[in-house]
């Protein structure tokens, strides 16, 4: 059985791009192009490079040998004449008859010349075509004025030629008030005219050409306000029009204004006729660019594999350089108030303009245009096309970071993995980070093995930084992966099982990991699982640290300390005396804290669940002093006994202390509130303190002792209690989710991009907006709060688990030894 | 190395006695065995009781889990996180310590553990 034939008619980029994605996914089809021009497809977009010094075989897309290798046959300089729909034929102008299962029009665009009196003479140039190209140059040598029809992109393209070619003085004449009217605004347009004005280029806005003037060949342009303007040659680029004509003639349906209609599937009137690139015209739209042109092979090809795929418009952002000039325009460039909000910033010295709109509520970029200065473009694109949320300061994004502010915006490696990095290749960031971290770590073998950035190379310098921030992030990868069992930092472990609501550790790790876990990612997940569901942790007793599993601290020799929660320090003579007696019956070594309680060391595993029966019975919780959680909130006397004291910060501490107990967080959390600026509770030495002031309070945070001491540092001043526990229950929430495992606030901080602007933003003015889901992530956590050792002592099933010998319950640890000092014991050693 | 030529099988605990995916420790005379139910593998292990290191009575409280791309299977001290191999007894962490390990059979519910005779 014979293949089905797919016939292509035209061989230019898009043409070639069908051929190129068709046969890297089958090889069930016999191809055979047809090409009206005697060279196999070239580079189209880089044209300009042509007189440059860029030879005709250097912008080749191929070599002829691809395709013979391919088994592609190629007519090339015979144009297709003819197309019998009935017959499914078609004929060439050669002579050739051949029969076609599918067509496939990429028969592209002319360029458009208006029906002009002269525009026949000599000297008047279109610039399309090497062959164009060819003609021009040859033209130029003795040309000394040259001038260019239309401030298009594609006329500033044909202004550079002939600057190039040596032209001694331009002129760029536009019909509309403003230069490239499709992608820039006036004042955009009235600083590139500036910068374009001291390169020699001279523009004409508001010109109406009426006809041509010169004996032969071209003398001067004629406009209707009577002006002229005298010139040896023209280039016309005043547009492009579809090559619909072949269609027509097979009566095909077209649009009034020109283009082969296609549907999403890039069908036309014909089932077995597709039209793709220039002389598509999709909802009305000609897509004058060759991403989306790609974009359109690619879904016939799709079609042709039996895959879904439609075309549904295209994103039109483009970057240039004009004459060394960067002009960018992305996303929506000319909505306005009150539609959007429009940051604009211009510097006439330098030439740059740059106007960024944004969102109404500040959150998202919709578009914009950069001129003079367009490195940010590949940024802000990405940033529109994802949906980024910008960072507090949006200014920045045009401007760079003030000082102080020390935000970067949003950089590259925020961006998500299948933001689409080149949009002519559709190569997502995953796909050249995944190729950089396979070892592929140059620009030519990203190029190569991606294919990124091998078309308009627009995306190149966005690949470079990707390359760069992966290769960087390598040796912080290591890091901020969990372990060798789960490829994902904390914070998006922690997404991911809240959203797919896991809750138990081995469902974790059958979903996102590998292996059977280990002693890292146990207790990070552990802690996670708490973070979010607040379950009674010995339950999963297994994935917790020694100290979580046995609700105590494991100390020298292997007996285990306890610390009942002293809520801000204050407690009454009938528990102390309780602790006294407790300590006295189990012979038990006590000590004060530096968090203002009671540690009783020595305790047996097994007598573990006894001592906890007793001190619950007293009133007493667990301090989770073993647990990455809430310590102490350390407290002065404050107002009610001190004659310095402005508020009452014991009963704050309290407050605080029985808000968060129990919360668990990737390290543990230790609070101060200090009643005057005498800071009696050193509370800027914690993760959170609180300093009465005359009006309120100070919020600090971030602060702590060990081995690397940090203040904190102050979130928020003079506020009211209710406000101070609003931010406090954002700022951890904000810290539980967001943290690397066994991170401090400080270290947290320390890490983070912005540093403490940032987390104000984040905190004080909810700028990410998620202010109310924090708290109320909080509030369940402290609705769903239990004392872990009441748990415990409350059920046998539990309490079986605190013995040493499992097969001899009530034995001890006979290797545990004692010795006396100062009248206590002490762990023999 | 060592060969156990008489091998005498101990009725050590019942195989719900110790956690899944964690270890408990049995009394076996003047011995301390630490007994891993490592069930997300359905294999038994058991090895010392004693940490090398600091010389501690702990490692039956130490959490299990499995290292490379042989998913060796290790534990992992709670003291100062120093792992060993269930397998070998061998110290992971890059230090001259061995652990003893020794054979476990399940059978009826009941952890048998193979002992010198």
């Amino acid at each position: 059985m014979s293949k089905p034939t797919i016939i292509v008619v035209g061989n230019g980029m898009v043409g070639y791009k069908f051929c190129e994605k068709l046969v890297a996914r089958s090889s069930d089809y016999e191809i055979i192009v047809f090409g009206e021009e005697p060279r196999r497809a070239y580079d189209r977009v880089h044209l300009s490079e042509y007189f440059a010094g860029k030879s005709a075989e250097g912008l080749s897309l191929s070599t002829g040998a691809w395709y013979s290798d391919n088994r592609i046959k190629l007519y090339l300089d015979d144009p297709i004449q003819e197309i019998n729909r009935t017959a499914k034929t078609i004929h060439s102008l050669k002579g050739l008859s051949l029969k076609y299962d599918y067509l496939v029009l990429a028969t592209g665009s002319s360029a458009f010349v208006p029906d002009l009196p002269g525009v026949e003479k000599e000297g008047v140039f279109v610039y399309r075509t090497l062959e164009d190209l060819d003609l021009i140059r040859a033209y130029a040598v003795n040309a000394k004025r040259g001038a260019v029809m239309g401030g298009g992109l594609l006329g500033l393209e044909a202004a550079k030629a002939l600057i190039d070619l040596g032209i001694g003085e331009t002129h760029v004449v536009e019909f509309a008030p403003r230069l490239m009217p499709r992608q820039i605004d006036s004042a955009g347009s009235l600083m590139l005219q500036s910068k374009l004005k001291q390169l020699g280029l001279n523009v004409h806005l508001n010109k109406t050409t009426t006809h041509i003037a010169g004996e032969h060949k071209i003398e001067a342009l004629k406009f209707n306000d009577d002006t002229d303007l005298p010139v040896d040659m023209l280039i016309i680029s005043a547009g492009i029009r579809p090559r619909d004509e072949l269609a027509k003639l097979a009566g095909l349906q077209t649009g009034t204004r020109g283009g082969i209609i296609v549907n999403e599937k890039m069908q036309t009137s014909d089932a077995s006729i597709f039209a793709i690139g220039e002389c598509a015209l999709y909802e009305n739209v000609i897509y004058g660019l060759v991403a989306p042109g790609y974009e359109m092979a690619d879904v016939v090809v799709s079609q042709l594999m039996g895959t879904e795929k439609s075309f549904h418009g295209f994103d039109m952002s483009t970057k240039l350089k004009l004459i060394g000039i960067d002009v960018a325009s992305f996303g929506d460039a000319f909505i306005t108030e009150p539609d959007c909000r429009t940051i604009i910033f211009e510097d006439t010295h330098k030439g740059v303009y740059k106007r960024i709109n944004i969102s109404n509520d500040g959150k998202y970029l919709l578009g914009g245009i950069l001129i003079g200065e367009a490195e940010a473009y590949n940024m802000l694109l990405q940033t529109v096309n994802n949906k980024l949320v910008l960072p507090p300061n949006p200014g920045d994004l045009v401007l760079g970071p003030r000082v102080e502010s020390g935000s970067e915006g949003v950089g590259v490696l925020s961006l998500p993995d299948d933001a689409l990095i080149c949009s002519c290749e559709a190569v997502t960031k995953l796909a050249i980070c995944s190729a950089v971290e396979d070892g592929c770590d140059t620009i030519d073998g990203i190029k190569k093995c991606t294919r990124a950035g091998t078309g308009c190379g627009g995306c190149l310098p966005l690949v470079k930084d990707l390359i760069a921030g992966t290769m960087k992030a390598n040796g912080r990868y290591i890091k901020n992966v969990i372990c060798e069992h789960f490829d994902y930092s904390r914070q998006e472990l922690y997404d991911l099982v809240k959203i797919n609501q896991l809750k138990s550790y081995d469902l974790v790790l059958d979903h996102f990991g590998k292996g059977d876990g280990c002693e890292v990612c146990k207790p990070a997940v552990a802690s996670i699982l708490s973070s979010l569901w607040n379950d009674v942790i010995v339950k999963q007793d297994t994935i917790q640290d020694s100290n979580d599993r046995f609700l105590a601290n494991i100390q020298k020799g292997g007996t285990y300390s306890v610390v009942p929660r002293v809520p801000g320090g204050e407690i009454t003579a009938d528990k102390l005396i309780v602790l006294g007696q407790i300590a006295k019956k189990y012979g038990l070594y006590s000590k004060i804290t530096g968090g203002q309680r009671i540690d009783l060391f020595g305790a047996h595993l097994n007598d573990l669940p006894l001592i906890w029966e007793e001190l619950v019975d007293a009133g007493f919780e667990s301090g989770h002093a073993y647990g990455k959680a809430l310590r102490t909130v350390k407290s002065c006397v404050g107002s009610t006994w001190c004659r310095f004291g402005l508020h009452d910060s014991v009963s704050f501490a309290i407050e605080i202390e029985e808000r968060y107990k129990g919360i668990r967080a990737p390290h543990k959390i230790k609070g101060g509130v200090s009643g005057c600026i005498r800071e009696c509770a050193e509370a800027q030495s914690k993760d959170f303190g609180v300093i009465a002031t005359e009006k309120g309070w100070n919020l600090y945070v971030c602060g702590n002792g060990g081995s690397k001491p940090q203040h904190a540092q102050l979130l928020a001043g003079d506020i009211s209690k209710e406000t101070l526990v609003r931010y406090l229950d954002r700022f951890l929430m904000f810290y539980i989710k967001t943290a690397d495992p066994l991170a401090r606030t400080a270290t947290w901080l320390n890490k983070m991009d912005g540093g403490l602007s940032y987390l104000k933003n984040v905190v004080v003015n909810d700028s990410l907006g998620i202010g109310a889901q924090l708290e109320e992530e909080m509030q369940s956590l402290v609705n769903s709060y239990h004392c872990e050792w009441t748990e415990v002592v409350n059920s046998p099933e539990l309490r079986k688990r605190f013995a040493h010998f499992i097969n001899a319950p009530q034995e001890k640890d006979p290797t545990v030894k004692f010795e006396p000092m100062r009248e206590q014991l002490k762990a023999k050693w | 190395m060592e060969t156990l030529v008489d091998l005498k099988w101990i009725m050590a605990c019942y195989s719900d006695d110790i956690p899944e995916n964690g270890g408990a420790c049995i009394k076996h005379g003047d011995e301390q065995i630490a007994i891993y139910n490592f069930s997300r593998r359905g294999e038994w292990f058991a090895t010392q009781n004693l940490c090398p290191h600091k010389q501690q009575m702990v490692l039956s409280r130490g959490m299990i889990g499995s290292t490379g791309h042989a998913c060796e299977p290790k534990v992992a001290c709670p003291f100062h996180k120093k792992t060993f191999s269930l397998l070998t007894g061998e110290c992971l962490s890059g230090e001259d310590f061995r652990i003893k390990t020794y054979p476990v059979k399940v059978h009826d519910g009941r952890v048998y553990i193979g002992v010198a005779a």
